[in-house]
């Protein structure tokens, strides 16, 4: 991937005296300063949601899809730099399909998350390349039971309950383990996860600068529209 | 000379009740001579699917070893055995990515999905799968083993007799064929238990 006479043909994440990757850092800076999303695994469904953090009104909103779905039945959601993700997706996308083709079975989320993962590390471990700058949060349901992942630009994966990636993160965390529990069902998780957007927000939260994305037990991922979304903020209102 | 009569074969693969049964000749030879007479053309996958290859040798040999690679890292990457469904459809993706130099072999499959019911599924080298709620067979004289199955297969069989009914399939159907036979070996598939037996034949 060195471009001709290029002087850059090892890897930029090569390790420093202290054992860190510095790249890796820094990509991780570039997620800490994306637009805060969230996703919450409940006991019979996933819930995922993100700021819209559009730079001008003049914006069209309506074109801008952060949330999109992997395979019928996993959705996802990032924080970081937009067009890195959208390469992620394609390439997760055909990995699903590429798995439906030999098997004719769709891919369990956890094998898709390895495989974007395996995808993510190559590219901090390659010549000429960059690590991506964006942390991927995957939702999804499969004969495993509804699932939540996150997964970082040095490749590293984690299931979680609950979590929260981007600007806010921290604060948003806090608030989810005070809230979280078990038995919540997935209506429940959507309140919730529209409060905790709420708490971080600047400005007025409303269906036109959030997006939310959902699998319920019907295994079928979904996008909620703007209508949905109105409804669902104002029974949290 | 067909290169897919160079060795000789008999697969066949029926479904009972709640069970499956395959079975397959025992002849290793090499055109008219006979070699050895302990040479089984089907084996285990997992507890409840079982694959047969006819064809040639070399090339079940080595698909055979190919499919057993494949299953085994899919069970450490996904933590589960592979479904009946799920490795007939492998078989035929390997198959066709050698389209313009295909392995020459016949495979059969049988198993039993999650919930007890027989699968079974054929297809030819290049991958075209076809599924049968009845039987399916393969090898160097499939008109003879499809009579014998078309006459003596009934519907929700018990194990035990469809046992007794793929043997006597088997045996006969062998019996015009010059390249296979030599004894025969079957197994029977049920929710809780493998039972295979070798049977004994027209040693001819």
């Amino acid at each position: 991937m060195a471009g001709e006479g290029s002087q850059y043909s090892f890897s930029l994440t090569t390790f420093s005296p202290s054992g860190k990757l510095v790249q890796i850092e820094y990509a991780l800076k570039a997620v800490g300063a994306g637009a805060t999303s969230l996703g919450i695994a409940a006991s019979d469904g996933v819930v995922i949601a993100t700021e819209k953090k559009l730079p001008s009104l003049l914006v069209d909103e309506g074109t801008v899809k952060k949330i999109l779905m992997l395979t019928p039945n996993i959705g996802v959601v990032y924080s970081g730099m937009g067009p890195d993700y959208r390469v992620l997706v394609r390439k997760a996308r055909k990995t699903a399909q590429v798995y439906y083709q030999l098997y004719k079975e769709h891919i369990p989320v956890a094998q898709l998350v390895r495989e974007v993962a395996a995808v993510m590390q190559e590219f901090t471990q390659s010549g000429g390349v960059r690590p991506f700058g964006v942390s991927l949060m995957l939702s999804g349901f499969d004969d495993n039971g509804p699932q939540l992942y996150q997964i970082d630009p040095s490749g590293s994966y984690f299931a979680w309950k609950a979590s929260a990636i981007g600007k806010n993160m921290v604060n948003a965390k806090t608030f989810l383990e005070k809230r979280y529990s078990e038995e919540v069902g997935i209506e429940d998780a959507i309140h919730t996860a529209l409060l905790t957007l709420k708490e971080g927000f600047e400005g007025q939260l409303s269906s036109s600068n959030i997006e939310v994305g959902i699998v319920g037990a019907d295994r079928k991922f979904r996008v909620l529209t703007e209508s949905e979304v109105a409804d669902y903020l104002q029974e949290v209102e | 000379m067909s290169i897919f009569e160079y060795n000789g074969a008999a697969i066949v693969a029926m479904a009972g009740k709640n069970c499956v049964a395959i079975g397959s000749d025992l002849r290793f030879g090499v055109q008219l001579q006979t070699i050895t007479t302990d040479c089984p053309k089907v084996f285990q996958m997992n507890d409840k699917l079982f694959l047969g290859l006819s064809g040639l040798g070399t090339d079940a040999q080595t698909l055979h070893e190919k499919l057993v690679f494949r299953h085994n890292l899919y069970k450490l990457r996904e933590e589960r055995s592979m479904k009946p469904t799920t490795f007939a459809h492998l078989v035929s993706s390997v198959l066709y990515e050698r389209r313009f130099g295909p392995y020459f072999a016949g495979p059969v499959i049988a198993g039993l999905e999650d919930n007890g019911t027989p699968y079974l599924c054929g297809m030819d080298s290049i991958g075209a799968m076809e599924t049968a709620k009845d039987f399916m067979v393969q090898g160097t004289s499939p008109e003879s083993l499809y009579g014998m199955c078309e006459s003596m297969w009934r519907e929700d069989m018990e194990p035990e007799e469809l046992f007794e009914t793929l043997a006597q399939c088997l045996l006969s159907g062998v019996d015009r064929d010059a390249l296979a036979g030599w004894g025969s070996v079957v197994h029977v598939i049920t929710p809780d238990k493998v039972i295979t037996r070798t049977i004994k034949g027209r040693m001819d």
